[in-house]
């Protein structure tokens, strides 16, 4: 029995018996339903491109916006090479130059490294996880729109000479109020601020995409390698960013209200922000690498001709990078005067981060082995990554050396370091990517002999520009500097550098050329011209991906599923009709895959889209200091959410309704089954970090001033209201947990525990001003009330929020919105006092009794 | 590829060779800086064969085409964790014992020198035993050959970070914290120094001179420091020393026994220094008047004004009073 055939008889079996004729909207396999599946699909006219929300046109722009991105950091490297070119040259001013590293670096993290690899799995992962697309389309829309726009506004700073300039780590003191006055630090905060949130709202969608839509019977370990390492980067944006989020609101606290968290005269410290920064800016560097390993663990079969060797423990190699990589920030930080016996424990960490990674060069090495492999252009890109990886990842075990470190720590070596890395682990991959999938974004293929000329000028190119730039680095020139003396013996190393800097940069121009020249002049392709095993090649490029969505058994399913396209076409996969003309998907349990669900999926419209707009208008007139403007976009933009936060929810047929192969399945679940639950999850696990991350910053002002705490002369005295303040919010949980008992059995009992919810909340915060205010603790005088004041501010502003969401769940009562059945909202609510009774308990414990117990 | 090996090799060998250079950590000249760049040759030829051995590996399956099945276990346990597994226990505890000398214990008769950092300089004050008072000095590290030097790290403004690479790793400084670490120079010889931490705008402009003296020269250098700076003979030098104090120099600048302003680098033996501004230009009197009349163009956004009022007398005169500060 070949595995295909085991699949058909396992397929088969899922037909248990026949839909009885009460079900609910029965769909059609015939020509009439696939009509209709099309329909609801289809990409509106005439504002489609603003108001479609289907993953291919988003992932689509996404990588688009990502590469322009790509193209203007670009540019601003090879301006930055004329400059360093020779010695004591005058092409750009200090300043320019200044702000040209601080946009390169930052641009190419966060505005094209972070999102394109994001825009990829946002395009290719639900068809490779045989779904339609992901399970928040508008979340996705939004996130796109947010960082399209505010991305431009950061790089237009550029033009009005308004651009950070304190380098993408930023390092307060220096980009403090004091140091760097001007706005060109709130751009980078406020604008990559923006920025970071999309991230987060895009590693949401990811993490709730890959568990909760595969195709029926895709179990975890039938999964397409790609979305196992996008797991694991999801995750790792979900815990990582926040810290980031975090450093940043507190400089942005810093700069605009004075409070010191970085000012050691006041208490401060400069060394916090390189902790939060780096236990984000680390792990980044992973986030970006994972799923362009990811990629190339995809295309690799394609081009060996054979399963990826080691699947599992290529799996398992991902998740471990992920973990460790969270041990390892300090070493960015060696030369900050730590102990050495931390920075051996780091030193020691860093280096093990090897183990993983060798596993996963040696299992694509393997597999080439396996297989009888073909030299095309997206292979020539991977054989690249392979070759200049390996040597950024030598480079990077030199650089965990702790002394070794002190010497090239913060030099060109370190510069050509990690763009062996970046390069080397995340453009050559991103390239191999564009060439494969380009049939699944234009239909067409890019040209093979232009596509050779690409590769050989970008990699002759690289090399060429970066290896001599680690003996720059060793010969004693600093990072960031745009001038030097001409005696040190830096000057042949620096033009030869910058004369294959511009190479690299021909070899892209061609790639340009040759995109350009293909959308006019190649030949549409077949669908899958590589002959890839993988279920993205079976989608095509129409919005609904498929017509119907097939059970799928193996990893394989293109090499192992004889005649899937057939069968899916023909609609003998699930839901091949769309009854209601409504876009339609599948929701499957998350280990097993098993169905549990069809879900409705929001079709085309303006929320996303203006809400986006509004929000980084609002964003940009905060940073340019236009307050009314500010005001007036940010309540627009809060009407947008509000209005689609109450569209969520909605009212749907309570019977099973058919879901093709002969079962039935429920249009809407309440629980732990549904999206809904699973995003707010998310979404409160990256928010703990962010409040972990504030209570770091308190603990850190005490670890490197242990004596007097509070250190300020300011006194906690008392412990009645603090009691009182928690028990007030343990009162409102209770009541919240008990609104969600009685809404099975009695309206009007809901209805009042959600008035007492929102009563006890309101009092607490009352309770909490009076307290906070009588205390005298000032925000500004030291970095310990500072850090009080945030940490309360955020519980405070959870409270509110919580107060809010009761109210909003009486109103939906009352409006007959919450039932016992339809009780989603109020349990997401619940979620979220689920998270803000235990923090406002830890963070009243933090405040009133740490002080106790140390001094 | 073959090229890019090529190049990778002629590379090793330039890295072998040892690079010459007075910014180099190629050329090490202190105890510490050797080990470091020991421990780097070491490292450079593992990553050079691990580069060869993973090149070859990838490129095999195009040039040969195999019909025995692989052994997936080789490349799993072999390649992905027996050889870095135990290259790092080879490596790691070695790399524990390399550069400590840096963060050798405090010693209490060893010369204690006070490095601050400030946008865009650097203040040296040598401590002094017996209650004297520290004698400062700016821009200019002086060093004996041949013994252990504390120094102990401050910053004013921003962070900034000590560096030279000759003698060893760099030690940022951090405002509000001291940072200390031992340094040696084994041989007489001249060094530079340069900012490895980002400091704004003219973070590129902020380096300094390491003279490394035999221990006698070092203390009759040391001596003539401390020493208050007597009033100059010549016309020219006295009414340049005159200007020195109407233009309000003494403000910002000591010179000691004569002014006592702490805003930007000490004079006392500028005459003396190879480069003047931390290192933005070459010493001598042309530069400095130089310096005197365009700072801002020169050195653009530090505290120091552009003179350019000046006529060409007075700042003759200036200049050449400074310039005889030795």
């Amino acid at each position: 029995m070949t595995a295909a055939n085991r699949a058909d008889a396992t397929a088969a079996a899922v037909v248990d018996s026949p839909v009885s004729p009460q079900v609910l909207y029965p769909q059609s396999t015939g020509l009439d339903g696939f009509e209709r599946v099309t329909a609801a699909w289809a990409k509106p006219r005439p504002f489609g491109f603003f108001t479609e929300l289907n993953n291919n046109h988003i992932g689509i722009l996404y990588i688009a916006t990502g590469f322009l991105f790509f193209l203007g950091a670009g540019v601003l490297a090879l301006l930055m090479r004329i400059q360093l070119a020779y010695p004591g040259n005058t092409f750009l001013s200090a300043a320019t130059y200044n702000q040209f590293f601080t946009m390169h670096g930052t641009v190419m993290m966060f505005l094209f490294a972070v999102p394109i690899v994001e825009a990829f799995a946002v395009l290719l992962l639900p068809s490779m996880l045989g779904a339609r697309d992901m399970p928040f389309p508008r979340l996705s829309a939004l996130g796109y729109w947010a960082y399209a726009i505010g991305g431009a506004l950061v790089f237009s700073s550029l033009f009005f000479k308004i651009a950070p300039d304190g380098g993408w780590f930023m390092y307060p003191p220096l980009t403090g109020p004091r140091f760097s006055p001007g706005i060109n630090t709130d751009v980078w905060v406020l604008g990559l601020g923006f920025v970071e949130i999309a991230a987060v709202a895009a590693a949401v969608e990811l993490i709730v995409g890959i568990l909760k839509t595969r195709a029926p019977g895709m179990t975890l370990g039938k999964m397409p390698i790609f979305a196992w390492y996008m797991l694991v980067t999801a995750a790792m944006i979900m815990i990582g960013m926040p810290a980031v989020i975090a450093a940043d609101i507190l400089l942005e606290l810093e700069r605009a209200f004075g409070m010191p968290f970085y000012d050691a005269a006041r208490g401060g410290d400069a060394i916090l922000w390189q902790h939060l920064f780096w236990l984000f800016g680390h792990p980044e560097v992973y986030i970006i690498f994972l799923p362009a390993a990811g990629m190339v663990s995809m295309m690799l079969p394609s081009f060996a001709r054979t399963p990826l060797v080691g699947y599992a423990w290529v799996a398992l190699a991902a998740i471990a990078v992920g973990f460790l990589s969270f041990g390892l920030w300090v070493h960015h930080m060696f030369t900050t005067g730590l102990p050495l016996l931390s920075l051996s424990f780091f030193s020691a960490a860093s280096s093990a981060i090897a183990i993983p990674m060798g596993i996963q060069v040696f299992a694509w090495i393997a597999t080439l082995w396996e297989g009888k492999p073909v030299l095309r252009v997206p292979m020539l890109f991977i054989l690249g990554f392979l070759f200049i990886f390996t040597i950024g990842g030598l480079t990077g075990v030199m650089v965990a050396a702790v002394p070794y470190d002190w010497q090239v720590h913060d030099t060109h070596f370190v510069v050509a370091h990690f763009h062996y890395v970046l390069i080397g682990g995340m453009v050559f991959p991103i390239f191999a990517a564009l060439y494969y999938w380009m049939p699944v974004m234009t239909g067409r293929m890019l040209s093979e002999r232009l596509g050779r000329w690409t590769f050989w000028l970008m990699f002759i190119g690289f090399n060429a520009a970066f290896l001599p730039m680690h003996v720059t680095g060793l010969l004693g020139m600093p990072r960031r500097i745009y001038t030097y003396p001409g005696d040190l013996g830096w000057n042949r190393l620096n033009l030869v550098t910058s004369v294959f800097s511009f190479v690299f940069a021909a070899g892209v121009l061609v790639f340009l050329f040759d995109f350009v020249r293909h959308l006019r002049s190649r030949p549409q392709t077949g669908l899958n011209p590589w002959e890839a095993p993988s279920l993205e090649w079976k989608a095509g490029q129409a919005a609904h991906g498929f017509r119907s969505l097939m059970p799928i058994f193996s990893r394989y399913p293109g090499w192992e599923q004889k005649g899937l396209k057939d069968d899916e076409l023909a609609g003998r996969g699930y839901l091949p009709d769309a009854p209601t003309v409504e876009r339609e998907a599948l929701v499957t349990s998350p280990i097993t895959a098993e169905p549990e669900q069809i879900m409705r999926m929001p079709g085309p419209g303006w929320t996303a889209f203006l809400a986006a707009v509004a929000t980084a208008i609002a964003f940009a007139a905060m940073t340019i200091k236009l307050p009314a403007v500010g005001w007036i976009a940010g309540f627009i933009a809060a009407a947008l959410y509000l209005y689609w936060l109450w569209s969520l929810d909605p009212a749907l047929p309570r019977e099973p309704a058919d879901a093709g192969r002969g079962i039935a399945l429920p249009l809407y679940r309440n629980g732990k089954q549904s999206v809904g639950w699973w995003g707010m999850t998310v979404l409160l696990i990256s928010d703990a970090v962010v409040a972990a991350s504030f209570a770091f910053a308190y603990l850190f002002f005490w670890t490197i001033r242990p004596g007097i705490w509070p250190p300020d002369g300011s006194q906690i005295s008392g412990f009645r209201e603090p009691i009182g303040l928690a028990a007030l919010i343990i009162v409102a949980y209770f009541f919240f947990e008990a609104a969600d008992r009685f809404n099975q059995r009695d309206r009007r009992l809901t209805a009042t525990c959600l008035i007492v919810v929102a009563l006890a909340a309101g009092a607490a915060l009352a309770l909490g001003w009076i307290w906070l205010d009588g205390l005298g603790i000032d925000s500004t005088r030291h970095a310990y009330g500072a850090a009080v004041w945030t940490l309360l501010g955020y519980v405070a502003v959870h409270i509110a929020i919580g107060a809010a969401m009761a109210l909003w769940c009486l109103v939906r009562s009352a409006l007959g919105m919450i039932d016992p059945w339809r009780c989603l909202t109020l349990r997401i609510c619940l979620l979220w006092w689920r998270f803000t009774a235990p923090a406002t308990v830890l963070t009243l414990i933090l405040i009133v009794g740490f002080p106790f117990v140390v001094s | 590829m073959r090229r890019d090996q090529s190049a990778l090799s002629l590379c090793t060998a330039v890295l072998l060779s040892g690079c010459s250079g007075r910014q180099s950590a190629l050329d090490p000249a202190g105890p510490s800086a050797a080990s470091i760049h020991l421990l780097g040759i070491f490292m450079y030829v593992g990553a050079a064969l691990v580069t060869l051995l993973v090149t070859v590996l990838m490129l095999l399956p195009f040039l040969r085409r195999r019909e025995s099945p692989v052994n997936h276990n080789l490349f799993l346990w072999g390649g992905g964790v027996a050889l870095p597994f135990f290259t790092l226990v080879a490596l790691v505890p070695y790399v524990m014992t390399v550069g400590h000398e840096t963060r050798a214990a405090p010693a209490p008769d060893r010369l204690t020198i006070d490095v601050t950092g400030s946008l865009w300089w650097w203040e040296m004050a040598y401590q002094r035993t017996g209650g004297v008072s520290a004698v400062a000095s700016a821009n200019e590290l002086r060093l004996p050959a041949g013994e252990p030097v504390e120094l102990l790290l401050h910053a004013n403004d921003v962070i900034h970070s000590f560096w030279v690479p000759n003698l060893a790793g760099k030690t940022d400084m951090i405002p509000g914290r001291v940072n200390r670490m031992v340094i040696q120079a084994d041989r007489p010889g001249v060094y530079r120094g340069q900012c490895a931490e980002y400091c704004g705008l003219q973070h590129s402009l902020m380096s300094f001179d390491v003279i490394v003296l035999p221990r006698a020269e070092f203390d009759s250098w040391m001596a003539r420091l401390a020493q208050p700076i007597g009033d100059p003979e010549a016309p020219e030098l006295r009414r340049g020393r005159d200007l020195f104090l109407t233009l309000g120099c003494g403000t910002c600048h000591a010179i000691r026994g004569f002014t006592g302003g702490r805003l930007g680098p000490d004079l006392t033996q500028l005459g003396a220094r190879r480069t003047i501004a931390a290192g933005a230009l070459p010493g001598g009197v042309g530069n400095i008047a130089a310096w005197i009349a365009s700072a801002q163009h020169l050195k653009p956004g530090n505290l120091m004004p552009s003179y350019d009022q000046l006529a060409g007398p007075e700042l003759r005169a200036v200049s050449a009073y400074l310039e005889s500060l030795k």
